[in-house]
């Protein structure tokens, strides 16, 4: 399997194309990736651009998804708030990666007393919930888009590293793995060059997925106030306002919303055709 | 059995004490507090009354003297009072509980009754109409923000067709109602909060309980059972169903913190003013003792759920012991 890796990554690849639900959740995690880099470019107007005139009008012409309580332009304000999305989504995700795939890997290669603490550690963070760890966090750090990938990547490292250690306690047994160190390779030699790369396919998996659940995290948190702050725009900020006018205008809730659903529907699917892609039963 | 029941028990020590440290530890880390949030509004407030609060909230001492005499009134079930207005917590907290119970344990309901039938029909008829559209409606319903959703329902039935009311847990005036009005009326309110809480634990719970059975379905124990000629229903239902709710039973101890999550979201959108709330609230005005009241227990009844699927684990796969 590792000798010919890329070949390994091009059966992957192409088993993934052929799942249809993966390729969909794969052009609309593309669609929404370049709505947030071209935002300038693509976006109709000015995101911030208030309108007196034209106060919490519904879908027309010039402004197709309505505009906001100060006169916004939804569809820009939406457009924009993607990078919002994107950018929580990545970093959150690569924070809770980080911690996880480290402690899952101490806890998976040297066992005993390092693998119960982290283990306990794991335990004891699932059984709080989540949403108080962020609110007390959030209330001690002030919002803001930076606070907010940190809290949710601080809270969900625990999946990433009981998949890592799970992983390297099967794979560290393995005879490449004994005739690594039957050679003299040092602890982090085995663990970086020969366990890490052999178990990082669930984490890829997780990961993907994860990215749409930081994604939901962070518009709760902005519907709540507590994320991402005026004047920027994000989806759940919008969701807020949306709330707020709930009884005239149903645009300002209908739109934001849909974008969440669309792009983390696109991560989920994505997710579950690389899990089925990654799978040995589904290769011939 | 008995060395496991043990071991697990004493297991659960360190993580409750590792709970309430992790909780009391984030709640103090913060640099404000009771007394500042409190007199954040007066600034006329003296060094001198400041300080007097301080010293009756106990904010004078050391985090770890303050938590110490925290975990000696928690052992003995004393939860304090709250800064806020001086009640007891315990008393605040009964007071929110039971809306909070009430909507969980209806959707939760629902969401059995509902989930479980189907998670069996599309494993049994794989590939089928009725699979596909639970496939395609578990990713939908995983991925939908539950916020927005009550946001659709709130304007569509609410605002738009009036036929139900949008906020709160109770008509504002229920004085001269009979108590079948009363509880028409709290039934009308509870409508839309408890779909919507549903709508998450159904995709879950219908995956969860599809993917089970698809594993049951191919154990030998199965093949075994159709060899000797039993009927397929005796098959499914008696042998396949049992083996197959276990894992599925597991997730409920796991999904309580979530369940917790989403009240304060839920109540927010709703304006309930249950335990989702006061935590929230606890939270904003450092009003440690509420805070923790509910959040300890909380976690604490999490744990406990986790280790009964455990212990229930082990009773039904003598594997699972000897590890």
């Amino acid at each position: 399997m590792m000798r010919n890796s890329s070949s390994f990554t091009a059966q992957t690849l192409h088993i993934l194309a052929r799942n249809r639900l993966a390729v969909i959740g794969g052009l609309l995690v593309l669609c929404v990736f370049i709505a947030a880099v071209f935002a300038p470019l693509i976006a109709p107007v000015d995101p911030s651009r208030i309108n007196i005139k034209d106060i919490l009008t519904g879908p027309s012409m010039r402004h197709p998804l309505g505009t906001d309580e100060l006169g916004r332009d939804v569809l820009s304000r939406m457009i924009y708030g993607s990078r919002v999305s994107l950018e929580v989504g990545f970093v959150a995700v690569g924070i809770a990666t980080f911690i996880g795939v480290l402690l899952g890997a101490i806890a998976g290669y040297y066992g005993g007393y390092a693998d119960s603490a982290i283990m306990r550690s794991v335990d004891i963070m699932l059984s709080v919930p989540t949403i108080f760890l962020v609110l007390a966090v959030i209330a001690i750090l002030e919002p803001s888009i930076l606070n907010i990938m940190i809290v949710i990547g601080l809270t969900s490292w625990m999946e990433p590293a009981r998949l890592i250690r799970a992983e390297f306690i099967s794979l560290k047994e393995r005879e490449f793995v004994v005739a690594a160190r039957a050679i003299g390779a040092s602890d982090g030699r085995i663990i970086f060059r020969h366990l890490l790369p052999n178990g990082l396919a669930p984490i890829l998996v997780s990961a993907t997925m994860g990215v749409g659940g930081a994604i939901l995290v962070e518009s709760a948190l902005s519907f709540l106030g507590l994320g991402v702050q005026p004047p920027t725009p994000s989806w759940g900020s919008l969701l807020s306002s949306g709330k707020d006018n709930i009884e005239i205008a149903w645009w300002l809730s209908a739109f934001p919303g849909l974008a969440i659903l669309v792009t983390v529907l696109g991560y989920n699917l994505l997710g579950e055709g690389i899990r089925d892609a990654l799978d040995p039963r589904e290769r011939e | 059995m008995l060395f496991y029941s043990i071991k697990r028990t004493l297991l659960m020590i360190p993580i409750l004490l590792g709970i309430t440290v992790l909780s009391f530890g984030v709640m103090h880390l913060a640099p404000g507090g009771p007394a500042e949030a409190q007199m954040e509004f007066s600034a006329k407030a003296s060094a001198e009354a400041r300080e007097r609060l301080r010293k009756l909230y106990g904010a004078d001492q050391p985090v770890y003297k303050q938590y110490l005499t925290w975990l000696g009134k928690f052992v003995t079930l004393d939860f304090g009072e709250a800064f806020a207005d001086g009640r007891k917590v315990k008393d605040k907290i009964l007071e929110r509980l039971p809306i909070t119970l009430t909507i969980n344990f209806l959707s939760l309901g629902l969401v059995l009754l509902i989930a479980i039938p189907i998670g069996i029909l599309s494993a049994m008829h794989q590939n089928s109409l009725l699979d596909r559209f639970t496939t395609v409606f578990v990713f939908v319903g995983y991925s939908t923000p539950h916020f927005w959703l009550a946001l659709l329902l709130i304007y569509l039935l609410g605002v738009q067709w009036g036929m139900l009311p949008i906020s709160g847990k109770e008509s504002l005036d229920t004085s001269g109602f009979t108590a079948w009005q009363w509880f028409l009326d709290r039934g009308e309110h509870l409508v839309l909060p408890v779909l919507v809480s549903a709508v998450g634990g159904l995709a879950g719970f219908s995956r969860y309980m599809r993917n089970s059975m698809l594993e049951v379905m191919r154990q030998d124990y199965i093949r075994t059972a159709r060899a000797k000629g039993l009927s397929e229903r005796a098959v499914v239902y008696k042998h396949a169903l049992r083996n197959a709710l276990m894992p599925v039973i597991t997730i409920l101890g796991l999904s309580l913190p979530g369940i917790i999550g989403g009240s304060v979201i839920m109540e927010t959108v709703f304006g309930i003013d249950g335990m989702g709330r006061l935590m929230y609230q606890a939270v904003f005005s450092r009003d440690y003792n509420v805070a923790m009241g509910v959040l300890v227990p909380a976690a604490a009844l999490t744990m406990l759920g986790n280790f009964l699927a455990d212990i229930g684990y082990a009773l039904a796969d003598p594997r699972v012991r000897l590890r």
